[in-house]
C-alpha cells in the first residue's frame, strides 16, 4: 500500500511521535492551506469539497460541502462565525478520532484552518472529549506552535483571512457528541440538544452561524485540496469516496483500527485486518458502526461498508468501527449494556428518552436476571415502535438507543424466550 | 388567517402561532405539559403529539409536535388517531414512572394539570413494574414546598425562573431520569417571583406553602376577583377563602397588566386579613383602657364627639375610592386630607396631571414588554413595582426578535429566541443610586444620587430636543453618558422611560416627562411610565384632598373637633414630636382601620373596618386603571366596610345630606357623578346586578361529592355563607360559571376536564389575548394630547455642592418589609430582614457590620453599617419605616460611631 492510499495515516505511527510544523511540512503538510489561502476563493473550497462527496465522517453521513453551503456568504471579518471540531468521541467501541488526535493534531488543524476558510469563521474550536488528556496536552502544543509560526493568527499567508483555535475540554457527557447539545455546553449551559430549524449552520454558537464538523472529516480536506476532489473520489471502492478509519473490537484476534478504502467488505475488514474470529468462537451478530447502530446478522457480512450498502442491510455506517457479538456472550446482556449506556447518558430533557429508556433498562435487567415475564417482550416492542422513528423524541439519542435494541429483538428472540422461560441466563449458568 | 383541517373539522387558525395554540384555541382537548403561553414552546414533554397529514391523499401521516409546529393554511391535522393517541398515552405513562400515587394527600390535587392531561390521555393501568426513583426534598424557604419526586421533568419552573424571570438560584441538576430541581442547598428562593412556581409547575412539586398550613381543596373554596393592594401596578388576583378565612391568593389573568405572574409580595402578602391582633369589634379608650363595645354604642359615642367641633377627615392611598370618598363625604372636600405629608401630597398629586400634559403614551405592563428602548430613571422598580420590572426584563426576549425573524423562527419558538437574544444588544438603561436587580441585563447602568440624575435626565431630554432645557455644568463623564443614552432611545421606534416617587424628587420626574415629550416629537411612539408608591396612589391623586400639613394647621388652630382617620397609620407618615403635637390638638380621635396600628393604640374610638377580602372597591394603578376588588367573605357585624362605618357616622352626625347607599355600586355611582376625573370607574367592573342566563355567578367550583370535613369533629355541615349586596357572586357553588365571564368577575379557573389554572386557556378570546368576557377595569387617564408647542419642565436641580462627609440618606424601600400591608403577613415577616444603613465610603475606623447612630425622623437610632462600594459619594441608604417609623423622604444626616457593645 502506498502512502497515498492512506493519506489520513501516512504521518501516524512515526518514531518520533507526531509531527511537528516542520516535519509535518516535508511530509506534505500546509500545502493545501497555501493553495486555498492563496489561490482558491471560500466558494473554489466549498465546491471543491463537495464535488469530493465527502460525507461526514461522526455517524450520519451528511454531504460536507452541502454542510457548509447553508453558512450565510458574510466574510469573516464581518460577522462572527465558528468552525467547531466534534471530538467528542464517546460513541462505545468507537476510538477512531483519537488515532488522528494523538497521532497529528497538526492535520486536524490544517484541515479546520480550511473549513474555516471555506465558511469564512474566524474562530474555530475543538471539542475534545474529556478524558483525551494525551490528545489535550498534544493538540495545545500543536496549537501554541502553529500559531507561533503563523499558521494561525490574523492574516494568515497575508491572505486577509484570520483564524484561531481554541480547545474545550468536555466535561463529560455523550451527548455533547450531538451537535446542538455541543453548542450549549460550549456556551456554558446544561448540554441539552436544541431544536432544528434554526440549523446551527444559521443559527449556533451565540446565535452565531456555525458549523460542527466530525474530526475525520476535517483531517480530509488537507488531502482533497491537496489532491482534487477526483482524487479523493477515486480511493473509494464503491459509491462513497474517500478513505475510512474502520475499526473492530470483540473476540477477534487482532482488535483495532485501520485506514481503508471507503466500501472495503466487512468480511475484509474482519478477516484480513482484525485477523478472524478468535478460535473456540462463532460470530453470531455485529454493531457495524457503534452502539447506536442496529444489529446485523452473522450471515450479511459481506456487504461493502459504505453508507448506502449498511444502510441496505438494515443498519448504518455509522463511526465504522464495529462491535462484534460472538456465540459465547449473551445478547441479553449485551443489549442490557448497552440500554444501561443509553438510559444513563440520556440528557434527560425529552419524556421518551428520559424515563423510556430507563424503564427498557431495567426490563433488560430483569430478562437476564431471571425474573423476566412474558409480556416484558411486549413492553420492550413497544418501546422500540414508540421511541424508534425519528421525530418522536427531541433528538436522535433514543432513536439511536432504539436501534439496537429493535434489531436485537428479531435477531435474539430465542434468546429471549429461553431467559424468560428458563428464569435465568443460559450462557451465565452455562460457563 | 390561516385555515386548518383538524380531524375533517375545518378550525381559523393564525399562522404566527403553533398548532398546539390553534387546537387549543379551536377548543380541542391536546394535552400539553412543558409549553406554557407566556413561555413558549420547547419541545420538552412530547405530551402535544398529534398527526399531520401532507396532503388529502397521505393516509399514513407523521407525528409531529404541534408545539413545535408553525401553522400552515391547509394543514391536515389528526388528533384522534390511533398512532398519536397511543404515543400520548405512552408519554404520560413514562412520566408516572417516578410518580408518585399520593394525589389524595397531595395539595396539587383536584387542580393537577397532570391529572387532568393524564385522564385526558385515557393511562389509567400502571405497568411499570420497578422501584420508581426517590429524591430529596430542600427547604425553599417560607414561600414554597418542594416534593420532587412528583416531578415529571417539564423544564417549565426553571424556564420560568431563569430565562423568564432572571433568577439564578433554581436550576435543573443531574441528568435521565434523575433530573432534579431546586437550589445549589436548602435555603429561600431569591427571586421576587418564586411564588409563580406554584401555578407553573404542572404537578405538585413546588405548592403554596402557606397554603398548605390552611389548606383545602380548590372545589372547597370560595374565589373572588380581587386587586393586588401591595404596590401601585394593580395585579389582578382571585383570593380563595374558607369559613370567613383568606387561604390563599393567586394570578388572575389580565391581558394588559399582570398576565400569568405576579411577585411574590402580592402572592403572600395577604396574611394580614388573618392577623389574631386585628381589630375585631368596635373598641372605646376611656382612661387609656381599651373597652369593646357595640356597634351602637361606637355609633353614639361618634355622635357626641362630633358636637364638640368640625370633623376633620384622613383617608389612605393604601384604602379604596369608595373608602376615601365616603369620608370625604362626611368631612366635605375641604376638611379632608390624603394623609399624605406635604412633599409626597405634591408628588402625588403631580402624576395624572404629568401623565395626562406629556403626549406620549401611559403605557400597560405589557404595553412595556414590547419597548426597544427603556430608560429606568431613578426608582428601583424590582421593589418599588416587581411586577413591572419583570415587564420590563422581557423586552430583552424581544429584542431577540430582529435576528429570529430574519432566520424564520417564530416567536413562540423559545429557546431559539433566546438562543438569537444572547447577542442582541440590551435595551434597557438604568440610572439609580444603588444596583437593581435589573443591571446585570442592562446596557447602560449607572449610580448617582437623585438630583444628579434628574440632571442626566434633563441632559437626555435636551440632547433629543434642542428647545428642551439642558443641565448646566455636566462633569465630562456625565455628558458622555447623556449622549450615549439619548442616542439609543433615538433609535427606538417603542422608547419608554420609567420614573417614579421612590426618592419624592419632583426633578426626577419632570426630566422624565422632558424625555417622553422630546421622544414624541422626534416622531416616535414613546411611552412614559410613573410608578406611584401604594395601591391607590392614583385613585387619592384623582379624588384630592389636603396634606396632612394643612390638618395639623387645623389643629394648631383649634379647627378640629373630631379626627377621623380611615387606613392610615399616621406613625408612619409624620414623626413622633410632629403627630404628637397634632394629636394633643385634637379633642377626638377616631381611628377605622382592618389592621392593628400604632395610631389606633392612641385612638379614643377604634372601628373595625373589613379588609380587601371582605369588602368590594375600586383601586386605581399607577396606569390609571380603575379596577374592582369583589368580597370572597361576606364580614360578619360588627367588622364592616370603612365607607359603611363613615356612612353611619354621617347620619350619626346628622348631616342633612347623609348619603343612602345600601350597596357598593351606589357609592361608586356617586363617585362617578361627583368626581368627573373618576367618571369611568363605573365601567370597571360589572355592578352586583349582573347575571349570566338570569343568575348569579358562582364563587365556587361545582362538586358532586360533599365537601372535605375539615370541621366534622364540630359540624358535617359548612356554615352557610350570607350573601353580600356588593357583590353578583353568590357565595356558594350555586349559580351560573362560564368562560365567557366577564373578566372582572371570573372567580376561579374551570373547564370541562381542565381543572387547574391551565383551564385560563379557556377563557381567552385567543391565546394570551383579552378575555372572551372582556379584560378587567376601566383605564381613567387618557394619553397625553399633543400640545401645540412642548411645555418643558425647568426645574433642573444644580449640581451637588456637598461637603464629602454630607451624607444624603435615602429611603431604600424593600420587597419585603417596608410595605406595610404584606410585612405584616407571617411568611413575609419571615423573609424581612433587619434594618442596616448602606454606606458607600465608610467612615474611617468603621467595618462592615460596625454599629452607627444618627438621628432620623425624630428618632435617635444605632444601625449597623453595610458596605455598597458600588454606591455613589455622599449617599447613604435606609430603608423606610422599618428602622425609623417615619423615615420616607431623602434627608441629611450626620453618623456617629457608636463604640457601645
Amino acid at each position: 500500500m502506498t502512502i497515498s492510499d492512506r493519506p489520513l495515516t501516512a504521518m501516524i505511527g512515526l518514531p518520533d511521535g507526531p509531527p511537528d510544523c516542520a516535519a509535518y511540512g516535508r511530509a506534505g503538510g500546509w500545502q493545501a492551506v497555501r493553495r486555498a489561502l492563496r489561490d482558491m476563493t471560500p466558494d473554489a473550497v466549498i465546491d471543491m469539497v463537495t464535488a469530493s462527496k465527502l460525507r461526514g465522517r461522526g455517524g450520519a453521513g451528511f454531504g460536507t460541502g452541502q454542510k457548509w453551503s447553508f453558512v450565510p456568504k458574510d466574510p469573516a471579518a464581518t460577522r462572527r462565525k465558528y468552525l467547531i471540531a466534534n471530538a467528542d468521541e464517546m460513541e462505545p467501541g468507537t476510538f477512531k478520532d483519537r488515532i488522528l488526535l494523538e497521532g497529528n493534531p497538526l492535520q486536524l488543524i490544517e484541515g479546520m484552518i480550511i473549513a474555516g476558510y471555506a465558511i469564512q469563521a474566524g474562530h474555530g474550536v475543538i471539542f475534545l472529549r474529556g478524558e483525551y488528556h494525551l490528545a489535550l496536552e498534544r493538540l495545545n502544543r500543536a496549537i501554541a506552535e502553529a500559531r507561533q509560526v503563523g499558521w494561525l493568527g490574523e492574516d494568515i499567508l497575508g491572505s486577509g483571512f484570520g483564524f484561531e483555535i481554541h480547545v474545550h475540554a468536555s466535561g463529560g457527557r455523550y451527548i455533547c457528541g450531538e451537535e446542538t447539545a455541543l453548542l450549549t455546553a460550549l456556551e456554558g449551559r446544561r448540554a441539552q440538544p436544541r431544536s432544528k430549524p434554526p440549523f446551527p449552520q444559521v443559527g449556533g454558537l451565540w446565535g452565531a452561524p456555525s458549523v460542527v464538523n466530525n474530526v475525520e472529516t476535517l483531517c480530509n480536506l488537507p488531502h482533497i485540496v491537496t489532491n482534487g476532489a477526483e482524487w479523493f473520489v477515486s480511493l473509494g471502492l464503491g459509491p462513497d469516496s474517500g478513505t475510512k478509519l474502520y475499526g473492530v473490537s470483540g473476540r477477534v484476534r487482532r482488535p483495532g483500527a485501520w485506514e481503508l478504502p471507503m466500501g472495503t467488505p466487512l468480511r475484509a475488514i474482519i478477516e484480513e485486518h482484525a485477523g478472524g474470529i478468535r478460535d473456540g468462537y462463532r460470530l453470531r451478530a455485529l454493531l457495524p458502526g457503534g452502539a447506536s447502530t442496529a444489529f446485523l446478522d452473522a450471515g450479511q457480512i459481506d456487504i461493502p461498508m459504505d453508507y448506502g450498502a449498511v444502510e441496505k442491510a438494515g443498519s448504518r455506517l455509522g463511526t465504522g468501527l464495529a462491535i462484534l457479538l460472538d456465540d459465547r456472550t449473551c445478547p441479553i446482556g449485551m443489549l442490557h449494556n448497552l440500554e444501561h449506556f443509553f438510559a444513563q447518558e440520556s440528557c434527560g430533557w425529552c419524556t421518551p428518552c428520559r424515563d423510556g429508556l430507563p424503564w427498557v433498562e431495567r426490563l433488560l435487567d430483569a430478562i437476564e436476571n431471571g425474573t423476566g415475564e412474558p409480556e416484558d417482550l411486549d413492553r420492550l416492542h413497544d418501546h422500540a415502535r414508540m421511541i424508534g422513528p425519528m421525530g418522536r423524541t427531541f433528538c436522535a439519542h433514543a432513536p439511536g438507543a432504539m436501534a439496537p435494541l429493535a434489531s436485537g429483538l428479531k435477531l435474539f428472540r430465542e434468546d429471549f424466550d429461553t431467559h424468560i422461560r428458563l428464569r435465568a441466563c443460559p450462557l451465565r449458568h452455562a460457563a | 388567517m390561516a385555515t386548518i383541517l383538524i380531524d375533517g373539522r375545518a378550525c381559523p387558525a393564525r399562522t404566527d402561532e403553533n398548532l398546539l395554540q390553534a387546537c387549543l384555541e379551536a377548543g380541542a382537548d391536546l394535552p400539553y405539559f412543558c409549553w406554557h403561553p407566556e413561555l413558549g414552546s420547547v419541545g420538552a414533554c412530547r405530551q402535544c403529539a398529534i398527526k399531520q397529514f401532507s396532503g388529502p391523499d397521505d393516509k399514513t401521516g407523521r407525528i409531529v409536535m404541534a408545539c413545535m409546529t408553525q401553522v400552515t393554511d391547509g394543514a391536515i391535522l389528526s388528533i384522534d388517531d390511533p398512532q398519536a393517541r397511543e404515543f400520548r398515552a405512552g408519554v404520560v405513562e413514562w412520566l408516572m414512572t417516578n410518580h408518585p400515587h399520593d394525589c389524595p394527600v397531595c395539595p396539587e390535587g383536584g387542580e393537577c394539570h397532570l391529572q387532568d392531561m393524564t385522564v385526558m390521555t385515557g393511562h389509567d393501568s400502571r405497568r411499570y413494574r420497578f422501584a420508581k426513583r426517590t429524591h430529596r426534598n430542600q427547604d425553599l424557604g417560607p414561600f414554597i414546598n418542594h416534593e420532587m419526586n412528583r416531578c415529571i421533568g417539564c423544564y417549565r419552573c426553571v424556564r420560568f425562573y431563569r430565562d423568564y424571570a432572571g433568577g439564578e438560584d433554581l436550576a435543573a441538576f443531574a441528568a435521565h431520569n434523575d433530573l432534579y430541581f431546586g437550589r445549589h442547598e436548602d435555603g429561600a428562593l431569591e427571586s421576587a417571583f418564586s411564588g409563580n412556581l406554584v401555578e407553573i409547575c404542572p404537578t405538585g412539586v413546588f405548592t403554596d406553602k402557606p397554603f398548605s398550613a390552611v389548606y383545602s381543596r380548590k372545589w372547597d373554596m370560595g374565589g373572588a376577583p380581587s386587586v393586588c393592594a401591595h404596590c401601585a401596578v394593580g395585579c389582578n388576583t382571585i383570593v380563595n377563602a374558607r369559613q370567613g378565612s383568606v387561604r390563599r391568593v393567586i394570578n388572575r389573568y389580565h391581558e394588559a397588566v399582570n398576565r400569568y405572574f405576579l411577585c411574590d409580595r402580592g402572592r403572600y402578602g395577604h396574611g394580614f386579613t388573618n392577623a389574631p391582633t386585628r381589630p375585631r369589634a368596635p373598641i372605646l379608650r376611656q382612661g387609656g383602657i381599651p373597652v369593646p363595645i357595640s356597634m351602637a354604642t361606637a355609633l353614639e359615642r361618634f355622635a357626641t364627639m362630633a358636637k364638640d367641633g368640625p370633623i376633620v377627615g384622613i383617608g389612605s392611598t393604601r384604602a379604596s375610592l369608595e373608602s376615601n370618598f365616603a369620608l370625604r363625604c362626611l368631612t366635605g372636600p375641604d376638611r379632608f386630607s390624603t394623609g399624605l405629608a406635604q412633599l409626597e401630597h405634591d408628588l402625588t398629586m403631580q402624576v395624572p396631571a404629568l401623565l395626562r400634559a406629556t403626549p406620549a403614551r401611559n403605557p400597560s405592563l405589557h404595553d412595556m414588554e414590547s419597548a426597544d428602548a427603556v430608560l429606568v430613571l431613578g426608582e428601583d422598580v424590582c421593589v418599588t413595582a416587581p411586577r413591572l420590572s419583570l415587564a420590563l426584563r422581557q423586552t430583552l426576549r424581544r429584542a431577540a426578535f430582529p435576528a429570529a425573524d430574519a432566520a424564520k423562527v417564530p416567536h413562540w419558538m423559545d429557546a431559539a429566541v433566546r438562543m438569537f437574544g444572547s447577542d442582541a444588544p440590551s435595551p434597557l438603561m438604568v440610572l439609580t443610586p444603588a444596583a437593581t436587580d435589573l443591571d446585570p441585563i442592562a446596557a447602560t447602568a449607572h449610580r448617582a444620587a437623585p438630583d444628579a440624575i434628574a440632571r442626566l435626565g434633563f441632559a437626555v431630554a435636551h440632547r433629543l430636543d434642542g428647545s428642551a432645557p439642558d443641565a448646566p455644568d455636566l462633569s465630562e463623564t456625565e455628558s458622555r453618558l447623556a449622549d450615549t443614552i439619548a442616542t439609543a432611545l433615538r433609535t427606538g421606534r417603542r422608547p419608554l422611560i420609567v420614573a417614579g416617587l421612590q426618592y419624592a424628587n419632583a426633578a426626577l420626574i419632570h426630566a422624565a416627562a422632558n424625555i417622553a415629550t422630546a421622544l414624541h416629537a422626534t416622531g416616535a411612539d414613546a411611552a412614559l411610565s410613573l410608578v406611584a408608591p401604594d395601591c391607590n396612589s392614583m385613585g387619592m391623586a384623582l379624588t384630592g384632598g389636603i396634606p396632612l400639613d394643612a390638618v395639623r394647621t387645623m389643629a394648631r388652630t383649634g379647627h378640629i373637633g373630631t379626627l377621623v382617620v380611615v387606613e392610615n397609620d399616621l406613625t408612619r407618615r409624620l414623626d413622633t414630636a410632629t403627630l404628637d403635637e397634632l394629636l394633643a390638638a385634637v379633642p377626638h380621635l377616631v381611628v377605622i382601620d382592618h389592621i392593628a396600628t400604632r395610631l389606633a393604640e392612641r385612638a379614643d374610638l377604634v372601628l373595625p373596618a373589613a379588609s380587601f377580602a371582605e369588602s368590594g372597591g375600586t383601586l386605581v394603578s399607577t396606569e390609571g386603571r380603575a379596577q374592582r376588588f369583589l368580597p370572597v367573605i361576606t364580614p360578619t357585624m360588627p367588622v364592616q366596610e370603612s365607607w359603611r362605618w363613615t356612612q353611619q357616622f354621617t347620619r350619626a352626625a346628622t348631616h342633612a345630606d347623609a348619603p343612602e347607599w345600601t350597596n357598593l355600586d351606589q357609592i361608586v355611582a356617586t363617585i362617578a357623578h361627583d368626581i368627573p376625573a373618576l367618571s369611568r370607574i363605573i365601567d370597571a367592573a360589572p355592578d352586583a346586578g349582573y347575571r349570566l342566563d338570569g343568575r348569579r355567578l358562582r364563587s365556587e367550583p361545582a362538586r358532586i361529592s360533599g365537601r372535605t370535613a375539615v370541621r366534622a369533629n364540630i359540624s358535617v355541615h359548612d356554615r352557610p355563607l350570607p350573601q353580600s349586596p356588593d357583590t353578583p357572586l353568590s357565595p356558594s357553588m350555586e349559580g351560573a360559571y362560564s368562560p365567557d365571564t366577564p373578566g372582572a368577575l371570573v372567580p376561579f379557573y374551570h373547564a370541562p376536564g381542565w381543572n387547574s389554572v391551565q383551564s385560563l386557556n379557556r377563557f381567552q378570546q385567543e391565546i394570551g389575548g383579552p378575555m372572551r368576557g372582556g379584560d378587567a377595569g376601566a383605564r381613567l387617564l387618557d394619553d397625553g394630547i399633543p400640545a401645540q408647542a412642548p411645555e418643558w419642565h425647568h426645574d433642573i436641580p444644580a449640581p451637588s455642592t456637598a461637603a464629602p462627609d454630607d451624607l444624603l440618606l435615602l429611603p431604600e424601600p424593600r420587597l419585603f418589609g417596608t410595605e406595610e400591608l404584606s410585612a405584616l403577613s407571617p411568611p413575609i415577616a419571615a423573609r424581612v430582614t433587619p434594618a442596616t444603613l448602606r454606606l458607600g465610603t465608610l467612615p474611617a475606623g468603621l467595618q462592615d457590620g460596625g454599629m452607627v447612630s444618627l438621628t432620623l425622623a425624630g428618632e435617635r437610632l444605632t444601625l449597623p453599617v453595610r458596605h455598597d462600594p458600588a454606591l455613589p459619594p455622599g449617599i447613604a441608604l435606609c430603608p423606610p419605616h422599618l428602622a425609623a417609623r417615619a423615615f420616607t423622604a431623602p434627608v441629611r444626616v450626620q453618623l456617629h460611631r457608636d463604640d457601645t457593645p
